[in-house]
């Protein structure tokens, strides 16, 4: 019985995650071992509470892989778990930036306690929205797509749901260590060389599972997003993997140092930071693109020669594109601009992307009147091209004398991230729920609307904001007096952002207020309940009939 | 052949520059070889197929 074997494992891993912990060379890692006991003595009970021990045949579902490799049709169960994953770990993402937004309005918020600091919870809050929420969501709408695009069940029966539940155990350890001050120092690569280790072991499991559904596929020709997906799946394994490369200082410690050092370290560091955007946010996400858009449109895509072209447009150059986050650094000048050219270039693939999603939509423009879902998603691809339009010209090495280190790069990072990757998985899971649950349309199609104009709002809000208070900054750093002095102390400039610090919590107050109506939607959506209200715009009601 | 920085920055963006961009050109090549427009067509039809 494969799932006593099961039992057996998980409270192996506790036990053995007790000794590690026992012999920690640090607090740090020692709180580390206990969290994984914790989870593997979790896993170990729910498996045996689900033991059936009146006959082998009838086995656990998700413990036992000798039940379900031989069911028919798609593997939809981690695809329901990953959807609902995605809403938790965006309300979570969410709050704690709204959270550490307030602490830069009013510092008297950090509390004065190591755990609540703005230094621990930013990357708390970058890697939950990130890895967390957009991660999920890039799970479970690719395990989703790839069935439906190859029309073949996921490979290697429930290693899919190892993928789901590890990568969950990834962000529990790199969560719990951000909050207890575990990091690398590493922007988007925080956890240290053990937790690096064993999101290395779930993503070859996740390109396993997505390489064997594809191999075993029945449709001929793999569909334009599930290129994209693969892309983005290769390309993160190859960044993790180099941009970690460190030697841990004790085999039962948290501390661990990096093989690159100096400017070499700062360029791996940000040709993984760069590529993140590129093929975390962006590849992966246009993989979702490429499938809901035609899905909810009811048309395929405008132009499918254009997609390969962009495709392979923006895989050749975005990989160039790192140099830029280090202009006036001890970079070699010949670097920074190449950084800079291939960033400028790669506005016409993004764009590509752009009109082929946004011309999908030709002669069914209609459908936007009476389909918030359409609409999220168009306005997710408006913020795409926007943001793929600012991005090259903050990279242009006098704009960027401006911009870098000021709030606009944090308003650019937003604007990409609320706009193009938040707004695309919220229509993605909003198409997915009533699908995946078996109801006739969503809960209520009015909140949608709302949710839609919520977080457009606040992302303007937000965006707006940030433009101000990041230019202000960048033209109080570089003034000078006539006799060569400056003219502003930092400190000056910081109390100068204050009404903009102000203003861009109300904007993530107001997208957080459109998640959490998401959640609640989607809560009602799952146990069947509908709301009663008319269509919205003419009678027709398209989305209703969805 | 000892593999300092110069002599991979020269192969960088010689031939290594010369080789990338010919693989470009070849797979956008390959999108609009002859014949290609029905096959695409039929593709881009592929999400549509089932619910």
């Amino acid at each position: 019985m494969s799932s006593a074997f099961a039992v057996g494992a998980y409270g192996l891993v506790a036990i053995l995650a007790l000794l590690l912990g026992a012999n920690a060379k640090d607090g740090l890692f020692a709180a580390h071992a206990y969290v994984a006991a914790v989870i593997a003595s979790g896993f170990a009970l729910w498996t045996l509470k689900r033991l059936d021990f009146s006959s082998s045949a009838k086995a656990v579902t998700a413990g036992g892989p000798s039940t379900t490799v031989e069911a028919e049709g798609y593997m939809d169960g981690v695809v329901r778990a990953g959807a609902i994953a995605t809403v938790f770990w965006g309300i979570a993402g969410f709050l704690v930036g709204v959270v550490i937004a307030a602490q830069l309005a009013w510092p008297a918020l950090n509390l004065e306690y190591s755990f609540t600091n703005f230094g621990r919870l930013r990357p708390l809050h970058t890697s939950a929205v990130i890895f967390a929420f957009g991660g999920n969501a890039l799970l479970c709408t690719s395990f989703y797509v790839v069935q439906r695009t190859c029309r073949a069940r996921l490979a290697f029966g429930n290693l899919a749901w190892f993928v789901f539940w590890g990568y969950q155990v990834f962000i529990v350890l790199a969560a719990t260590g951000y909050l207890m001050g575990v990091t690398q120092s590493k922007e988007y690569a925080e956890p240290e060389w053990y937790v690096d280790l064993w999101l290395t072991v779930v993503w070859v499991a996740y390109l396993l599972v997505f390489m064997g559904t594809l191999i075993k596929r029945k449709e001929p020709h793999i569909y334009v997003a599930n290129w994209f997906y693969l892309a983005f799946i290769v390309t993160v394994a190859m960044l993790h993997i180099v941009n970690n490369l460190a030697i841990p200082v004790d085999l039962l410690g948290s501390k661990s140092y990096p093989i690159f050092a100096g400017v070499q370290d700062a360029l791996v560091q940000w040709w993984y930071g760069h590529n993140a955007v590129g093929f975390f946010l962006t590849a992966g996400f246009l993989g979702m693109m490429y499938y809901f858009v035609p899905k909810q449109a009811n048309r395929p895509v405008y132009s499918y020669r254009l997609s390969i072209v962009h495709f392979w447009a923006l895989i050749f150059l975005y990989i160039w594109a790192g140099p830029h986050h280090l202009h006036y650094t001890a970079l070699p000048d010949w670097a920074q601009t190449l950084g800079m050219v291939f960033s400028i270039m790669l506005w016409m693939p993004s764009w590509g992307g752009m009109i082929n999603g946004l011309m999908t939509l030709s002669g069914a423009w209609d459908k936007l009147r009476t389909d918030p879902i359409l609409r999220m998603m168009v306005m997710s691809l408006a913020f795409y091209g926007m943001s793929t339009f600012e991005g090259p010209l903050m990279s242009i090495k006098s704009v960027n004398g401006l911009s870098h280190y000021t709030d606009w790069t944090i308003g650019h990072v937003h604007s990409g991230a609320l706009g193009w990757v938040g707004m695309v998985s919220f229509g993605a899971i909003y198409y997915l729920v009533p699908k995946l649950w078996n109801r006739e349309r969503l809960y209520s199609i009015v909140y949608v609307n709302w949710h839609l104009w919520l977080a457009t709002l606040g992302i303007v809000i937000y965006a707006a904001a940030m433009w101000v208070s990041g230019i202000t900054q960048g033209l109080m750093w570089r003034e000078y007096d006539e006799q060569g002095f400056l003219v502003n102390s930092f400190a000056e400039s910081i109390s100068a952002m204050y009404p903009f610090y102000v203003a861009r919590m109300f904007g993530g107050l107001l997208y957080l207020a459109g998640g959490l109506l998401m959640a609640f939607n989607i809560y009602k959506t799952i146990r069947g309940d509908l709301r009663e209200e008319r269509a919205m715009g003419a009678p027709v009601a398209a989305a209703a009939a969805e | 052949m000892d593999f300092d920085y110069q002599t991979l920055r020269t192969a960088a963006d010689s031939w290594g520059l010369l080789y990338l961009f010919i693989m470009f050109i070849l797979a956008c090549a390959f999108a609009f070889r002859p014949g290609s427009k029905a096959r695409y067509k039929d593709a881009a039809q592929i999400p549509l197929k089932e619910d």
